[in-house]
């Protein structure tokens, strides 16, 4: 069955009523109930929540063949909680396991040794990268991947559909009851945004740290009412890897010129303006729009009311020159915001469900004026990549993409023309991971258009005196520097499904076919030195 | 008309705030840089490429002028020095590939003007390009070339202006870069001379630290001041400041309109000298005001100040 951005989903996929994605506001008003978690009660006071090893934490949640764990990606490639968990989980002989993850990156690469030999079986997450990325997508996963925004994420877990056995929560620090915080220790990462869901409907919920504090820890992330155990370890990551020390402002001139005319498109539209709303990513150009954005904002004389999302530098630095009234922080990257949070007056941290669960009753990302994202791939119709590369192989993160999309009243993507050999704009995006009804404006190196949906922005760009493109244009322009590119090919087998934000399925990822490079036609090659 | 530079649909006379340096021996950085809206781009040969890739630099150079559209921008060639075996070459490739034109570095003379004029007009016969099409732009980077300047300036038809590059020029006289911009006054008060007594452009030298955006926006200032048409650039970065400073304003343009109506009904009326806005205008004026809406439209921003 075809769905809303024309990607055939197979029928077999829409048994136990799942549907086809629909457009962004299709379950507007929908009824359902939240699930609650098994509770065993913790009544005697003299007993402790410490176990001795996260072995005897595996043990005692009753970890079996089957069950589902969950985890964060606070500690980004500075991760050693994931890897620790499953070692000991295949070392228990405990096999089939499904992971479901905030996110994973490269730092979780021996997972992929584990899909191979069946300890994991299951995957949900964001981000899927590196070996993992390779195993799922060459089809060495038993079961399917199931890939979800950060919203999306959390509206599973509400929903009843993403059910966690047990939750191991790393934490920064905790105190011997479980309240567990992101600020201190030795492996600071500023929030824990991502595991409050985790902590809140899981069955089992245990704190991994490697610092333990006197009890209690205030104010926390993750509520020791909710916690089983903790367990304290030597190092929970690699803190150099957890927050960058300064995320380098981009000196790339291409960079420098669409971030410029980012904040310039911004500062033409009718959102612009004392009190506006923003969030951007910490990719090159997107992190350089901040830079630009100060100018304009002070030559105009307005403000931002408010800041949201993944967190850096140059976000913390408006805040602390009162250009920011607030900040509502889901994660940190750099040691700067990592500081800040709870420290400066105005940063506050937040949970997943308020940043984006398009299902609950107050999404921050609905509230939104602006949002700047990249793209991997965007097709003629706006729809977004951001997921597989353009060999197929699954090597991304939707992340808060489509959620901050979906939620802003203006969305800029910004992305180069073309990388390397690559399109950026294409005719078919690989996956979609954001519908196009998300996007509003495109800012490339060759061009900036505007989705035909927003004649409004369209008409507000012009009247400022910024020349716009059609997509179309752009994209031929791509193929007339690059040509124009083969289709992906793949095997039938489907290997993940990527959701959207409300659960309905936006696209599909098949298995990378493998095909012999046949070399015998490919010409005699003649070097002549002359 | 000798003291004034019009800029029209001439293309000796067209428009040249910017003229950005590309090192030919990298075609990633030749193949889009006209995205940046530079004026100019001007296509390295010489200093940029290092001696034993000067061949694999031509050619990059010839296919990048015959496969890439550069839209409005114009595409200068700067060509290895006579002193080299390799300026013939350079040029045949320049030709044969289209450019609009050749700049010869360290000039110092008429006759190398002539030489390469020669060489150029030889390449446009072989490769049947329109006689007369490939335009000279010529540096000046010694104390010869600066004393020289005239001559120069008036070595061909060809040749639509002159640059001065600091580099060599500072070296040869024993002093490096200030601030002030001291070291180069000599140069740069000699080498605009000579231009605006020929009647050509006059192009400042490259300002090299791309961390001292403050010293580059004061250097373009100072160049706008003293009377420069523009300055070779160096990186993308630069490009925006060079434009903002010489592109006149809204009000430079709405004076320099009403001087010139005045002038005319003024004239008209037989009157020679009369107050604009307070300050004492006569015929003077007029070309500085012509020069300045020429610029203005040039620049696109004429109707915008209307």
């Amino acid at each position: 069955m075809k769905n809303a951005v024309g990607r055939d989903i197979p029928d077999f996929l829409l048994q136990g009523g799942r549907e086809v994605f629909q457009g962004n506001n299709y379950k507007d008003g929908a009824i359902y109930t939240k699930p609650g978690p098994t509770v065993r009660a913790a009544v005697k006071p003299e007993e402790s929540k410490i176990l001795p090893s996260i072995r005897d934490a595996i043990e005692l949640c009753g970890l079996k063949d089957g069950m589902t764990v969950s985890f964060h990606h606070h500690f980004r490639d500075g991760d050693y909680v994931v890897n620790m968990v499953v070692r000991e989980i295949e070392s228990l002989g405990i096999k089939d396991i499904t992971i479901a993850a905030s996110s994973l990156g490269d730092a979780h690469d021996p997972l992929a040794a584990m899909i191979e030999s069946g300890v994991v079986t299951g995957i949900q997450t964001s981000g899927i990268r590196g070996k993992i990325g390779d195993a799922v997508s060459n089809g060495k996963l038993k079961g399917r991947a199931i890939l979800r925004s950060h919203g999306g994420r959390v509206r599973a877990i509400e929903q009843g559909e993403l059910h966690i056995d047990v939750a191991f929560i790393g934490a920064p620090t905790s105190d011997e009851y479980g309240n567990a915080r992101g600020k201190g220790g030795k492996s600071d990462c500023g929030v824990l945004s991502y595991s409050v869901a985790d902590a809140k409907y899981a069955d089992h919920v245990v704190v991994i740290t490697d610092t333990l504090v006197p009890f209690p820890n205030l104010p926390p992330s993750i509520d020791g009412v909710d916690v089983d155990y903790v367990v304290v370890v030597d190092e929970i990551g690699d803190p150099k890897k957890i927050a960058s020390q300064a995320l380098r402002m981009t000196q790339d001139p291409r960079n420098l010129m669409m971030a410029e005319n980012c904040a310039r498109v911004m500062a033409a539209t009718p959102y612009f303006k004392d009190g506006f709303s923003f969030q951007t990513g910490a990719g090159g150009p997107s992190l350089a729009v901040n830079r630009f954005l100060e100018s304009i904002m002070t030559e105009r004389g307005i403000k931002m009311r408010w800041a949201l999302g993944g967190i850096t530098k140059p976000t913390v630095d408006l805040l602390n020159k009162g250009l920011i009234n607030c900040v509502a922080d889901t994660q940190d990257f750099d040691v700067a915001s990592v500081q800040s949070v709870h420290s400066t007056p105005g940063h506050y941290e937040i949970s997943t469900s308020q940043y984006a669960n398009p299902v609950n009753k107050g999404a921050f990302v609905n509230k939104l004026d602006f949002v700047i994202l990249a793209a991997l791939e965007i097709d003629v119709d706006f729809n977004v990549n951001v997921v597989t590369g353009s060999d197929g192989v699954l090597r991304g993160a939707p992340g808060g993409h489509p959620d901050a999309a979906g939620g802003a009243k203006c969305t800029i993507i910004v992305a180069p023309l073309v990388r390397g050999r690559i399109p950026t704009v294409c005719d078919r995006v690989v996956t979609v991971t954001t519908p196009g009804e998300s996007i509003d404006v495109l800012v490339t190196d060759y061009g900036i258009a505007v989705n035909p949906s927003r004649p409004d922005l369209a008409d507000a760009l012009v009247s400022a005196g910024i020349p716009l493109v059609t997509i179309r244009d752009l994209k031929m322009k791509a193929y007339s520097i690059v040509g124009t590119p083969d289709d992906v090919e793949f095997d039938d087998r489907i290997v993940a499904v990527m959701e959207a934000r409300d659960g309905t399925i936006l696209d599909v990822v098949r298995q990378v076919k493998k095909f012999d490079l046949d070399i015998s036609d490919a010409g005699v090659f003649d070097f002549k030195i002359v | 008309m000798a003291g004034t530079c019009e800029v029209t649909s001439d293309p000796k006379k067209r428009l040249r705030r910017t003229m950005l340096f590309l090192n030919a021996q990298r075609p990633s950085l030749m193949k889009d840089a006209y995205i940046y809206g530079p004026d100019s781009v001007i296509l390295d040969l010489e200093d940029a490429v290092s001696e034993n890739q000067k061949d694999a630099a031509r050619f990059s150079l010839y296919n990048n002028l015959r496969s890439i559209d550069y839209g409005t921008v114009e595409r200068i060639v700067r060509i290895n020095g006579l002193d080299t075996p390799h300026w013939p070459e350079d040029v045949r490739a320049s030709v044969a590939g289209g450019a609009d034109g050749i700049r010869i570095p360290k000039c110092e003379r008429a006759c190398d003007v002539k030489r390469i004029e020669a060489a150029i007009e030889d390449a446009e016969r072989e490769f049947s390009r329109e006689p007369g099409c490939t335009l000279i732009m010529a540096a000046i980077e010694s104390p010869r070339g600066v004393l020289n300047a005239l001559d120069i300036c008036e070595s061909s038809e060809r040749l639509f202006g002159v640059a001065i590059s600091g580099g060599d020029f500072r070296a040869a006289m024993r002093t490096k870069y200030y601030p002030s911009g001291v070291e180069m006054a000599s140069a740069r008060g000699n080498v605009l001379l000579a231009a605006r007594a020929a009647g050509v452009q006059c192009f400042d030298t490259v300002f090299t630290n791309l961390d001292d955006m403050d010293g580059f926006r004061a250097e373009v200032i100072m160049n706008r001041e003293m009377g420069f048409d523009g300055k070779s650039i160096v990186n993308p970065r630069q490009i925006a400041i060079v434009h903002e400073i010489f592109t006149p304003t809204d009000k430079e343009i709405r004076e320099a309109l009403r001087v010139v109506r005045a002038l005319r009904q003024n004239a008209d009326e037989g009157v020679g000298v009369f107050l604009v806005d307070g300050k004492m205008i006569d015929a003077a004026f007029l070309s500085g005001a012509e020069h300045t809406i020429a610029l203005a439209r040039a620049s696109g921003v004429l109707g915008e100040a209307l």
